[in-house]
């Protein structure tokens, strides 16, 4: 379909209020009699409360609340992040608001003040006093599975979920393999390092509601707020900022408990933004796995069974764990057409930060290893990194590992492919203490949640009587371009420019719900939804300028705002006429539509078969690093990204994400590593936590490849996390290639890579 | 020294001048988000790992979160609400968005404040000078790459004009 605004790199509306420092970030805002919030934080991985007093901290003048467990009317709850379908234990955990009688994790929030200042809150704070009995805890997810260990939580064991895949017969397979390669891979602990904290303002309006202006993925927390505080779901509402980035670090939540109880309490408005340190502390980080992999191919590269053990550290709270290692279930041995498959995975409750979704949300730990281990089959049987591949990968009409037929376009070869002949011939090192590698990866991550969730989202367009456009909805934006392209798809349909159209977003009352933002489903869900609701008002314009031209409705078209008879008569119409004439007559210029993903039943038991996702996108990184033999340090000196995206709704949006999701992974791949010992944080700030800097990370050439093939509007898959995965193996496998050495655990800092370099042979 | 010893300090801000009591541990990025509410400074760290506070103090680009409030007294803070009107910030904030480099936006303000300082100091780098320049500005969303297609078309242009 021919487009003239869906796929321009336009800037986004959102881009000049930026740049000019106009938006209003969560903690940019205040009211007047506003109070300042702090959180009391457990010293300790594993302990029981013996005693909490507050009694000084009370005291203390400019106090106006200090609130414990006891304090909060519903304190424990099923957790629900933010889906309204009921989907069983299984999937779902337990939302403790504040620590009870035993502490599971350093960090863990057991009280909150609010006071007149922000120093006065940190003082009232420091005087409460909190006896602990320390217990042993459990920190190691493996020692966590055995029988005796250390209980984390109130039930008898650590597990919180296991699920598993069998597809034919892997023991039989692998006797018959001629090639077996058979590894062991691990993935760290990594955080969002978005640059905005947690953050938001509460506050009691005129009728008694609940409202909490704060930067969230999920605005329907509102519910789960409404229930922590015994109150109906329409007398808590959330407004949504502009996220100060996300990526999943604030799809649970945050600090809207906090601040609903403690207005609740005081009647105040109150602020809570956390400190890095306290950021880095309070949220959930993306999951480190264990990973056992048994891959068997055919001598001449035929793969015929894969064997996948996955280990998942949950942390304290089980969070999003299951729905995170059920993704790492499906995407277990990745986009590969293999015969047999046996997958296991469990994810554990330790004394560790609790773990939950990260960008690439479960489908990025697995892909390190399989990636990794499919190079290495390639090296064996010296076939290079891009026929290994592409004589495995999925086609269309192959099965996934869970029996489900891929019928859609899968561009996997194609994208491996272009991305491996971009990098060009590898080029000579003048030093000989430098060495050249090329590396592969490819990968698949679904986009939209679950289907088992039920997945829905709204949205609402209106024409005004002067042709300009309104949409409402309650779409939160991180900073992805989600209600840009909400604005672009408006444009298209009706034939305004974007400069007509007004986008309302996120808020629970006033936009139609739109679901999350995460899970890459924005585009997708509320992408679908905004299309169907523009189509209906564009339906109705020409129904009534059909009328007005006395002519037939399909020979109309709206373009410049106006309606035009493309049959050769020349007639046309400004669109403000058109919906004059509606007005006038009582039809209505507006529409609220809603999309609904596929739907499909709540998985009952461990083994996961047939349909779990909507869709899958399809892409692969190719990197050339340069590697110093003498200090094991990586230096990236080439990136070439190839992603199936279905159509580019605004193409330097797509850019922006694979190369903002691609450096994401850099630091995956070779820096970033949170450190934990025994249940201890020890990486306080972006000092100890390294992101990539500019200096660090060379350009990514991007190319995209517009299949159509999407679910999506126009064809569009999504793209977000997608985007993150396939970059740490690539760099991996390039090590390998320089220096001969396989990096199984990340990140492949210098030193890593100096002594697997050393132990190689 | 008594560092919660409260003081009386004057700070001119973007032109206009600031007169606030700071407890002498404060720093500059505290006394404008607090005192001033000039909240296009943003707060990513407060350690000066993260480069969102960036100001210019005293003609030198800064990190405000490292500058006490008290070494501004009668001194001079210019933020990027108090750059609008610059024509080098112009440029670069019509680049910025022009390229894409806009995502989040959290760390656009310092990171249109340091591009702007560098940028009069060296109007003709490479692009791996501009890496290195904003290098202690953290951005979690772009990959770097398109701010620095933004600062490296206002360079290119700036040199086409000149020849």
């Amino acid at each position: 379909m021919e487009t003239t605004i869906v796929g321009k790199g336009l800037p986004k509306f959102d881009a000049w209020p930026k740049v000019k420092g106009n938006i209003v970030y969560a903690d940019d805002y205040s009211l007047p009699g506003m109070l300042y919030a702090k959180v009391l934080r457990s010293k300790y991985p594993a302990a029981n409360i013996l005693d909490i007093d507050t009694s000084k901290a009370r005291e203390l003048p400019g106090v106006h609340a200090v609130l414990t467990a006891a304090d909060v009317p519903n304190n424990n709850l099923r957790a629900k992040f933010g889906q309204s379908t009921d989907v069983g234990a299984q999937f779902e955990g337990l939302y403790r608001v504040l620590a009870e009688k035993k502490v599971r994790f350093m960090g863990e929030a057991i009280a909150l003040v609010a006071a007149e200042s922000e120093k006065l809150a940190e003082k009232a704070i420091d005087l409460i006093e909190v006896k602990y009995e320390q217990l042993p805890g459990v920190f190691d997810p493996m020692e966590a599975l055995k029988p005796g260990a250390y209980c984390v939580g109130e039930s008898n064991n650590n597990v919180v979920s296991r699920f598993k895949i069998r597809k034919g017969d892997v023991d039989a397979a692998f006797q018959k393999a001629d090639v077996i390669v058979e590894k062991t891979y691990r993935v760290p602990y990594s955080d969002h390092a978005y640059l905005e904290p947690e953050s938001g303002v509460a506050w009691i309006d005129e009728n008694e509601v609940i409202t909490l202006r704060v930067s969230t993925q999920v605005i329907e927390h509102f519910r789960t707020v409404a229930e922590v505080l015994g109150l109906a779901h329409n007398r808590v509402r959330v407004i949504g900022t502009w996220v100060g980035g996300g990526f999943g670090g604030k799809e649970d939540i945050t600090v809207e408990s906090f601040l609903a109880l403690l207005t609740m309490k005081t009647r105040r408005p109150v602020k809570l933004t956390y400190t890095r340190e306290e950021s880095l502390l309070a949220h959930g980080k993306r999951h480190p796995f264990f990973i056992k992999h048994k891959l068997g191919a055919t001598k001449d590269g035929k793969l015929v069974a894969a064997e996948a053990e996955l280990t998942a550290d949950a942390g304290a709270y089980i969070y999003l764990s299951p729905w995170v290692l059920l993704y790492s279930t499906v995407n277990a041995v990745g986009p590969y057409n293999i015969p047999n498959v046996k997958v296991d995975t469990v994810a554990v409750l330790t004394n560790n930060p609790f773990s939950s979704a990260f960008r690439g949300f479960g489908a990025i730990q697995p892909n390190f290893a399989y990636e990794s281990q499919i190079d290495e089959l390639g090296r064996i049987l010296g076939l290079d990194p891009l026929t290994i591949r592409q004589k495995n990968c999925l086609q269309q009409g192959d099965a996934l590992a869970t029996g489900v037929i891929y019928d859609r376009h899968v561009a996997l070869s194609d994208a491996a492919e272009k991305a491996w002949q971009a990098l060009g011939p590898k080029r000579s090192s003048n030093n000989k203490h430098i060495k050249i590698g090329h590396g592969l990866a490819i990968g698949m991550m679904s986009y939209g949640r679950l289907t088992f969730l039920h997945d829905t989202s709204r949205s609402y367009v209106k024409l005004e009587l002067d042709g300009s456009v309104l949409i409402r909805c309650g779409i939160p934006d991180l900073g992805a371009g989600q209600a840009q392209a909400l604005c672009q798809i408006v444009g298209e349909e009706l034939g305004v420019p974007q400069e007509k159209i007004m986008i309302y977003i996120a808020d629970t009352a006033l936009t139609p719900l739109a679901g999350t933002s995460t899970a890459t489903r924005q585009l997708y869900m509320s992408g679908n939804a905004t299309l169907k609701a523009v189509r209906e008002v564009k339906d109705r314009l020409l129904v009534k300028a059909a009328v007005m031209l006395n002519t037939d409705q399909s020979n109309l078209k709206l373009v410049n705002e106006k309606i035009v008879d493309i049959s050769g008569s020349g007639k046309q119409l400004p669109l403000q006429s058109v919906v004059g004439q509606c007005s006038t007559d009582g039809d209505e210029m507006y529409s609220e539509a809603q999309f609904n993903a596929p739907f499909t039943d709540v998985p009952i038991s461990e083994l996961i078969t047939g349909h779990t996702f909507a869709d899958f996108t399809f892409g692969a990184y190719a990197v050339a690093v340069a590697v110093d033999e003498e200090t094991g340090a990586v230096t990236l000196e080439k990136v070439v990204a190839c992603y199936d995206i279905g159509k580019a709704i605004n193409v330097l949006n797509v850019e922006g994400q694979l190369e903002g999701g691609g450096v994401t992974s850099i630091g995956y791949a070779l820096t970033e590593n949170l450190i934990v010992e025994q249940g201890y944080l020890k990486s306080h700030s972006f000092a100890e936590y390294l992101l990539p800097t500019a200096a660090d990370v060379p350009d990514i050439e991007t190319i995209l490849i517009e299949s159509g093939s999407g679910i999506g509007p126009y064809g569009a898959k999504g793209v977000g996390e997608p985007s993150g995965n396939s970059m740490a193996p690539a760099i991996t496998n390039a090590i390998r290639d320089a220096v001969g050495a396989r990096v199984t655990s990340l990140p492949a800092t210098a030193e890593r890579v100096l002594f697997t370099m050393l132990s190689r042979n | 020294m008594n560092y919660q010893k409260e003081i009386v300090i004057k700070v001119q801000v973007n032109g206009k001048k600031l007169e606030s009591i700071v407890s002498a541990e404060a720093s500059l990025l505290e006394f404008l988000r607090q005192q001033g509410g000039i909240v296009d400074v943003k707060c990513g760290c407060s350690k000066g790992d993260c480069g969102t506070c960036t100001v210019v103090f005293e003609g030198q680009t800064v990190k405000s979160c490292l500058v006490l409030a008290a070494q501004a007294n009668n001194k001079e803070v210019w933020t990027l609400k108090g750059l609008e009107e610059d024509p080098l910030m112009k440029k670069l904030q019509e680049s910025f968005v022009r390229h894409g480099a806009v995502q989040c936006g959290f760390c656009i303000p310092g990171m249109l404040v340091t591009a702007r300082g560098f940028l009069l100091n060296n109007p003709s780098p490479s692009r791996a000078a501009i890496r290195e320049a904003i290098s202690g500005n953290l951005c979690r969303c772009t990959g770097y790459q398109k701010i620095v297609d933004a600062v490296w078309a206002v360079v290119t242009e700036a040199t086409a004009e000149r020849a």
